[in-house]
């Protein structure tokens, strides 16, 4: 069976969820290998990569050493990739990456090196008579496309929350890879990084379920991050709240900021803008708090409270701790 | 030995700019599943605009009295309509206007796109920045940039937040999901900024006015040297085989708040879904 390339999704060796999503799409597709872009020692050992990305049927892991490239943007990971893809005998069956803004960027450049065509954000992937299926949702989720890929390797970046992962166990033999890097791809660099300071709560993109809060709030968070904490959510905010400050961008949900697709998405004191919508709307269950019942946000709800969130959320809250215990 | 006047020297910033469906508008795909950029509204990417907004700081802080010559260039592909995207920029103050328009071009997807516009970058001669916007508003496919600098063989220094440049030095911030980056890169390069990088102005009576005599010149892909079938629908590096129009969503139950009735009716919503 013909190799399917999956970029693992990590920070300092800690693989991400997505990554266990990409290697269980990988295996309808071929046999998975992963690709760890990273510091050597992360990927050995006991709860290393390698270890980690096996349970999920990795046959081969590729380990790309990163001290030359760290710190250089996504030039390298492109060049690293490619020249990965191109020991794969007649090529690899597809390369799946992790939808991120990252990803995308080493995809575009991966695209052109290969002659081989892109599909981003993926959320479904098939394998099917004429080559890999994909389906996308465009238009903020008002239409629903399958594409396929016509030249080259399928190079696909897949959303997160895209497929249930499964566990299965892959033979995960090592390959070491000594890749050659142009002076050109390290022409731009980090200089400065300052760490988010950690929230505790999922990854907004990653997420199974989203409470958000835009300018009903008025500024004050704190009833969405109680209710997000009972749940076990992530936050988001629409533009509004973004704009007016009260939250940092990087919790920002629309055409914008972060498109979000979890199970529930939990819309607070947001009218339901074209652009937020776009960022939330294929999620799998929406429901809405608002005091304007004429909120086009109630258009797209599978329950809605009129109300105002300030009351109506900590007495939520409440009862889902009460439930818990 | 006499001194002459100090001669400036000159930089030269392309910004790319796109005509897109406005999205609040009824946007369709044609028959042949491409999108359709003819019957409806259309306008400037609404994050192009940051895109020119950032050049003009640039020119401002760099030209301005004894300074640089700094020479803006909004550079757009697409129909006859897309050249309102390169006017908009134009009475925002950008100088000259290069429009690719050619019938080959429709369908064209991200892979063509980007060799037309390295094309019309060669054309345009030297240049140091390359900017655009995070992503057209209509396909957020956000490659464009990506492919566009691997093809001119140059870094990608992308979602800037705030933009400084000195020298040949450009510094950007973005806000990261994990981090917040200072990136630092040499030009030429490609840049991408962010809707936070600064609120895009409007074009001035004066600037509307002034626009009407800057140059656009107009170019086919026979002026870039590029083949009719190196672009277009059918040589496309994708096909889509179906598009369909989501159902709408039916609408759910409405509930009015009294007196905590409407948390207890989300609640057990909730736990009817198995959330709680």
């Amino acid at each position: 069976m013909a190799e399917v390339l999956v970029l693992i999704d990590h920070v300092d060796g800690a693989v991400k969820k997505p990554t266990y999503e990409l290697l269980t799409i990988a295996r309808r597709l071929g046999e998975p290998s992963a690709v760890f872009i990273g510091a050597a020692d992360q990927a050995a050992g006991p709860g290393g990569v390698v270890e980690t990305v096996k349970k999920y049927g990795a046959e081969k892991v590729y380990v790309v050493d990163d001290a030359q490239i760290k710190g250089y943007l996504v030039a390298p990971k492109a060049e690293a990739l490619a020249q990965i893809a191109g020991q794969a005998g007649d090529g690899p069956a597809a390369i799946l990456l992790p939808s991120n803004a990252e990803t995308k960027e080493i995809a575009g450049r991966l695209a052109i090196k290969l002659e081989s065509g892109l599909i981003t954000d993926a959320v479904d992937v098939a394998a099917g008579d004429g080559g890999v299926t994909t389906t996308q949702s465009v238009f903020a989720g008002n239409f629903t496309v399958t594409a396929k890929v016509t030249k080259g390797t399928p190079i696909i970046t897949v959303k997160p929350n895209s497929a249930a992962p499964e566990e299965a166990a892959g033979a995960g033999v090592v390959e070491e890879v000594a890749v050659t890097i142009s002076d050109a791809a390290k022409t731009a660099q980090i200089v400065a990084s300052q760490p988010r300071k950690a929230s505790g709560r999922p990854e907004l993109t990653e997420a199974a379920i989203v409470v958000s809060g835009g300018r009903g709030t008025g500024g004050n968070f704190e009833p969405i991050e109680k209710l997000a904490d009972a749940l076990g959510a992530a936050v988001g905010a629409s533009r509004a709240a973004v704009d007016s400050g009260w939250m940092p961008h990087s919790f920002q949900v629309g055409q914008t900021g972060k498109t979000v697709s979890p199970q529930l998405y939990v819309a607070n004191g947001i009218s339901g803008a074209i652009q937020h919508r776009a960022g939330m709307q294929t999620s799998k269950t929406i429901v809405a708090v608002n005091k304007d019942e004429e909120a086009p946000i109630f258009e797209l709800v599978d329950f809605g409270v009129v109300g105002d969130l300030h009351t109506v959320l900590p007495a939520l809250t409440d009862l889902v701790n009460a439930s818990k215990s | 030995m006499q001194e002459g006047p100090l001669r400036p020297t000159t930089m030269n910033i392309v910004v790319l700019v796109k005509y897109v469906p406005d999205a609040t508008g009824d946007r369709q795909f044609e028959e042949d599943l491409t999108v359709d950029r003819v019957n409806v509204d259309g306008l400037l990417s609404e994050l192009d605009e940051y895109a020119v907004e950032q050049a003009l700081q640039i020119k401002e802080k760099r030209g301005g009295d004894g300074g640089e010559e700094v020479q803006v260039t909004a550079l757009t592909v697409g129909p006859q309509a897309a050249e309102a995207a390169v006017r908009k920029a134009l009475q925002m103050g950008a100088d000259k206007g290069v429009h690719v328009i050619d019938d080959a071009i429709a369908g064209s997807d991200a892979v063509a796109t980007s060799l037309v516009l390295a094309k019309a970058i060669e054309k345009i001669g030297k240049f140091d920045l390359v900017i655009g916007g995070l992503a057209g508003t209509d396909s957020m496919m956000s490659v464009v940039p990506a492919m566009l600098a691997e093809r001119l063989g140059l870094p990608q220094v992308t979602q800037a937040s705030v933009v400084e440049t000195q020298g040949d030095q450009v510094r950007i911030k973005r806000d990261g999901d994990v981090a917040t980056e200072v990136i630092g890169a040499t030009m030429p390069l490609v840049l991408s900024v962010t809707d936070q990088s600064g609120e895009a102005r409007y074009p001035s009576f004066k600037g509307i006015m002034a626009a009407k005599k800057k140059p656009v010149e107009t170019w086919s892909l026979a002026d870039l040297g590029v083949d009719a079938d190196q672009v277009g629908l059918s040589v496309a590096w994708t096909a889509v085989e179906e598009a369909t129009a989501r159902p709408p969503r039916t609408a759910g139950e409405i509930v009015k708040d009294e007196d905590g009735s409407g948390a207890k009716a989300l609640a057990e919503f909730l736990a009817s879904k198995k959330f709680i």
